[in-house]
């Protein structure tokens, strides 16, 4: 439902403006354009998409996000403080974060359902400090590969598309600690 | 430092093979396997790409994103965040598809090298789609009163959006 108005509010925000600025006619061609540059851009970024999930797929089956996700397991506990003593949801609040960081969403997803559907036992209806906490960590990007991204600078005539690396690792990380800094902070304000 | 950045990607690739034959992965397997569905990502998401670029250069060749982004110059700039990038801004946490065809698009006009293009980039891979994440989130634990999540996953957005500006003036020299 959210796409249909997002999607309607641009092509009429693009129509009145377009009218209102006199280049209505740029506006259909450019209709046009765009339509034939969103399949471009899906082949132009497929190799470097299809190579980075190729990689990430050895990662995944060398037990790499396994290992990961035993090293995160005592920082994790000092997040959750409700739960660290509860393994099942622990393991899969550190499964999650490791898929996450392997850039794995599909696998990240359910692990991070499966720990929310746990922690949401306790307090029906209600999400608590800990529950809060997990969506603030997985609405804020981890991932040490943003192959997608990666596949989009490629795609237009990047040479380098992975030296983005060293600010988006600075970024991912400012915008975690925020955020969880944040959710601590409303944490005692929320009452 | 410039040989030895552009030796990271093939450093790693070459790493994680050595690892997952040393494992004994079926290497051959998993790598075509994982390529597979980077196609298959590609096939998912290009139907929405399509719609989503016509409706963006529609609104970049009408001029109303320009117009957006003078509106709100003197804010973002101040700030240091690059005002072509308001499009972004605005989609990013709602539609991931939305973001990715507002972000390559910025990266065509401007070029993946630029700092409007490498800002973009940035933004894209250290933010989520905040809403679409909660709002999976919350049904699947069948809760309804959601108290502070959304306001704090917010505060990590806009932090993320300030850093991607920063973090690319900082490192990558503008």
């Amino acid at each position: 439902m959210a796409m249909a108005w997002i999607w309607t509010v641009m092509v009429g925000g693009a129509i009145l403006c377009g009218l209102a600025t006199g280049r209505g006619e740029a506006v259909s061609a450019a209709a046009l354009e765009g339509a034939g540059a969103g399949i471009e851009l899906c082949l132009a970024m497929a190799g470097t998409l299809c190579l980075w999930m190729g990689i990430m797929e050895v990662m995944r089956r060398s037990g790499l996000a396994g290992g990961l996700s035993r090293l995160l397991r005592p920082v994790l506990g000092r997040l959750y403080p409700d739960f660290a003593g509860e393994r099942g949801v622990m393991d899969a609040v550190s499964a999650n974060v490791s898929a996450n960081l392997l850039g794995l969403g599909n696998a990240a997803t359910p692990l991070g359902l499966e720990a929310a559907r746990r922690m949401a036992e306790r307090s029906p209806g209600e999400a608590s400090d800990s529950l809060c906490m997990l969506v603030v960590c997985n609405t804020a990007s981890i991932q040490l590969i943003p192959a997608t991204v990666a596949g989009l600078r490629a795609a237009a005539g990047c040479q380098t598309p992975f030296d983005i690396l060293p600010a988006v690792w600075l970024t991912s990380a400012l915008s975690v600690t925020a955020g969880v800094l944040a959710a601590r902070l409303f944490s005692r304000l929320w009452r | 430092m410039e040989l030895a950045m552009s030796m990271v990607v093939p450093g790693l690739m070459l790493s994680v093979s050595l690892w997952g034959l040393a494992r004994g992965v079926d290497l051959w397997g998993a790598l075509t396997a994982g390529a597979q569905e980077g196609l298959q990502v590609c096939l998912r998401i290009a139907p929405a790409l399509v719609c989503l670029l016509t409706a963006v250069y529609m609104l970049r060749a009408s001029g109303a994103l320009e117009l957006l982004g003078n509106l709100l110059e003197p804010v973002l700039t101040a700030v240091g965040i690059p005002p072509e990038t308001i499009g972004l801004l605005l989609v990013r946490p709602v539609s991931g598809s939305a973001a990715l065809g507002v972000g390559a698009e910025l990266m065509q006009a401007y070029g993946p090298d630029s700092l409007v293009g490498r800002t973009a980039a940035v933004m894209l891979g250290s933010t989520e789609t905040t809403f679409y994440t909660v709002a999976v989130y919350f049904s699947a634990a069948g809760i309804t009163r959601t108290r502070y999540a959304i306001p704090a996953a917010l505060c990590g957005d806009l932090v993320g959006f300030l850093a991607a500006s920063w973090t690319v003036r900082l490192l990558m020299g503008g």
